[in-house]
């Protein structure tokens, strides 16, 4: 259970590995050791993801959990559920790839499709029933500024991003008379594995940044946030930009 | 028979989860929703005065105890008043005021039930002098886990599940009725005597040499804002109810007579954060100043002596939508400085608190989860703000300490490991419990959050 001063006991990360993920644990994990679920692929970083978690003094267990195939996903979800409620759980898996080939190559396009949007819909089903289920529970979609206007330079990813949002968006509302709440996280350029190489954008943030606002927006109850804050009011701005000139602007 | 889902949180208006809500007269539907309780179970709540989530069971059922509230009998030579479980307080004194009874324990409000004021084994302003509530419990009816109703008593065989219901935050079964010992009076006025101290020497001296003993009524209003010299002074007060003699002649036309105004409902539209330094400063210095320096023998009704708050329907909403939650612990009369220590750093913390009140504790009883032992109890409370979590994990580490223990009814964010160690015969109750409740179909978020 959540309690009074917005402690989670229980964290169910859905993509495990993911930095921001474990960077949020970590921060939930230093105000009061919790348990833990990571669900991902099977495989050594996961490991010692779990051990890097066991750390700080919380209890952690592992799932199999592949976003590729939708019909696993209530196996693994049932799996994570098992050991008692889930009181917070992220959405925090996704790719990025490579966004020349994403628009060019079928397969490349549909398997980034399947991870980004499809499995977080079936997941956010999935979770949704079980949230219902227990009576309460914070759900923390990991968005993505990309999806809010998408643009020439990686609209592949933009579009996925854009769809799960929507998805996300839409389940804050569903999901409101049944008391489960849903925050939906949309982080500007985050220095993490997901972005290794790339050149960094403006505004620019470290995992540990992100992690601070997804552990504050759950406190708080807040259902739609930027990372960092500010973006909110730079997409503001480049929603409402006519094409003629968005397409002009140098990223 | 009502039934719908609801979202419900505890007093102090934190984490809210929902839950079905049955709401019935009927004892023999009670016991059907018992046994159709399913996986998430079942728990009674009655007016949602406790602070936390001990009367919310998430995902689950949850009985609303409020329609189960006829007073069966009010026997005036005896004493004894037998009444159903959902009948508060409130309801209940003014019921038996006329036969020269008064209800023997009162907490801070009359606004809860006898099964909630069972459940969490209430105490007021005279528990030196009479105990908490269980010990007025001459029997009271169980609704266990098996749909039947038993009737259990303080001595004799049934008397293991008696005393794990008291105190047992509901989590024995539903109490669906209770024979009372009222306690008879000659007036519902009391005779109280003021004292205002400057600091908390002079409050922990007024309590600790006695001077409240021959009181029925004792507590004190401190300061927990002002640091330095001032911090700890109070408003200390003492009173027993008044006989007949003791009462000028107007009143003693209608010695009985009761009348508690209600001034006024809070809407809810307080924001965050006018629950502040400055506001509770300034109130606190208000609360401070109108008491008398010195009063003796001033002839006050239970609104003025006792139940100030009651005066303001959903006082809560003040603290705005995050809520707050009331921090109070039990220490050992030997551990002032512990308790010094407390109130400094409460004060040099920046989470302010207005309601702030420090009594003395007598004898406890035999319930393995309640509360009061002999000690010195604190009560405090903080609208939720950024940081008061690790103030109040501190204030644990230092009550536990010393021996020291938090209040279920008032308990919003521990651990399970500090619960484990404050109530050290929680593996006796633990045991009792499963033995008429093997399934743990009686759950309540409080029971799973400290894993109860």
């Amino acid at each position: 259970m959540i309690d009074a001063v917005g402690n989670p006991q229980s964290l169910l990360l859905l993509g495990g590995t993911s930095d921001i993920a474990l960077a949020t644990a970590e921060q939930y994990a230093r105000q009061r050791p919790l348990r833990v679920v990571l669900a991902a692929r099977p495989s050594e970083r996961l490991e010692r993801a779990a051990e890097r978690l066991r750390e700080t003094g919380s209890t952690v267990t592992t799932v199999a959990f592949d976003a590729r195939d939708p019909d696993t996903h209530a196996e693994a979800l049932d799996k994570a559920f098992a050991d008692g409620d889930i009181d917070v759980a992220l959405v925090a898996f996704g790719v990025l790839g490579d966004q020349e080939r994403l628009w060019t190559d079928v397969d490349a396009a549909r398997e980034m499709a399947e991870i980004n949007y499809v499995a977080p819909v079936t997941v956010g089903v999935l979770l949704a029933q079980r949230m219902r289920r227990q009576g309460h529970g914070h759900i923390v979609a990991l968005s993505s500024v990309a999806g809010e206007r998408v643009r020439r330079s990686n609209f592949a990813y933009g579009s996925s991003k854009a769809g799960m949002d929507g998805f996300y968006t839409g389940l804050t509302e569903a999901l409101r008379p049944s008391g489960v709440k849903v925050t939906v996280v949309r982080p500007g350029h985050v220095t993490s594995k997901m972005t290794e190489g790339l050149k960094e954008a403006p505004l620019a943030q470290s995992p540990e940044q992100v992690a601070r606002i997804i552990v504050d927006s759950v406190r708080k109850g807040k259902e739609l946030v930027w990372a960092p804050a500010q973006f909110r009011y730079v997409m503001s701005v480049l929603r409402h930009l006519p094409r003629a000139v968005f397409r002009r602007l140098p990223f | 028979m009502n039934n719908e889902h609801k979202r419900l949180s505890g007093w102090g208006r934190t984490a809210p989860t929902t839950a079905r809500v049955v709401s019935t007269p009927d004892v023999e539907a009670i016991a059907r929703a018992v046994r159709e309780a399913g996986e998430r179970g079942v728990i009674a709540r009655g007016l949602g005065r406790s602070y936390g989530d001990p009367a919310q069971n998430a995902g689950g059922t949850v009985v609303d105890m409020t329609a189960l509230n006829r007073i069966h009998s009010i026997d005036a030579d005896s004493g004894v008043v037998d009444t159903d479980a959902g009948v508060d307080l409130d309801r209940l004194m003014r019921a038996a005021l006329p036969f020269g009874l008064w209800v023997p324990v009162l907490p801070g409000t009359r606004q809860v039930t006898v099964g909630g004021a069972i459940g969490s084994d209430i105490h007021g302003k005279n528990h030196h002098s009479h105990g908490s509530f269980g010990s007025h419990v001459l029997s009271l009816d169980l609704l266990t886990a098996d749909g039947e109703v038993r009737t259990l008593t303080p001595d004799g065989e049934s008397s293991e599940l008696f005393w794990a219901t008291v105190g047992g935050m509901g989590l024995t079964g539903i109490v669906v009725r209770a024979r009372i010992a009222m306690k008879h009076t000659e007036s519902a006025y009391f005779i109280a005597d003021y004292d205002r101290t400057a600091d908390l020497d002079e409050t922990l001296e007024l309590f600790g040499n006695g001077s409240d003993e021959s009181y029925d009524y004792s507590m004190a209003w401190f300061d927990a804002i002002s640091s330095g010299p001032k911090l700890g002074r109070a408003v200390f007060s003492r009173g027993s109810l008044a006989r007949l003699d003791q009462l000028p002649k107007k009143l003693r036309a209608n010695p009985l007579k009761f009348d508690a105004p209600q001034l006024l409902t809070f809407p809810d539209v307080f924001p965050n954060g006018l629950a502040n330094r400055f506001t509770f400063s300034t109130l606190g210095e208000i609360w401070y100043r109108k008491a008398p320096r010195k009063g003796r023998g001033l002839v006050q009704n239970l609104t003025s002596f006792y139940h100030p708050l009651d005066m303001f329907g959903e006082w809560n909403r003040a603290y705005g939508s995050r809520g707050f939650l009331q921090y109070q612990f039990i220490v050992p009369f030997d551990a002032e400085d512990e308790l010094r220590r407390i109130m400094r750093l409460i004060a040099r913390s920046g989470h302010v608190s207005f309601l702030n009140v420090l009594k003395r504790m007598g004898e406890g009883n035999r319930a393995p989860l309640s509360f009061p032992t002999p000690g010195w109890t604190i009560t405090v409370d903080f609208p939720i703000r950024p940081g008061l979590h690790a103030l109040c994990d501190q204030l644990d580490e230092i009550v536990l300490g010393v021996g020291g223990r938090l209040y279920f009814a008032k308990e919003s964010r521990t651990t399970p490991e500090m619960i484990e160690r404050m109530y050290p015969r929680i593996d006796e109750w633990r045991r009792t419990r499963a033995a008429v409740d093997p399934e743990g179909i009686f759950r309540s978020d409080l029971a799973r959050r400290l894993n109860l």
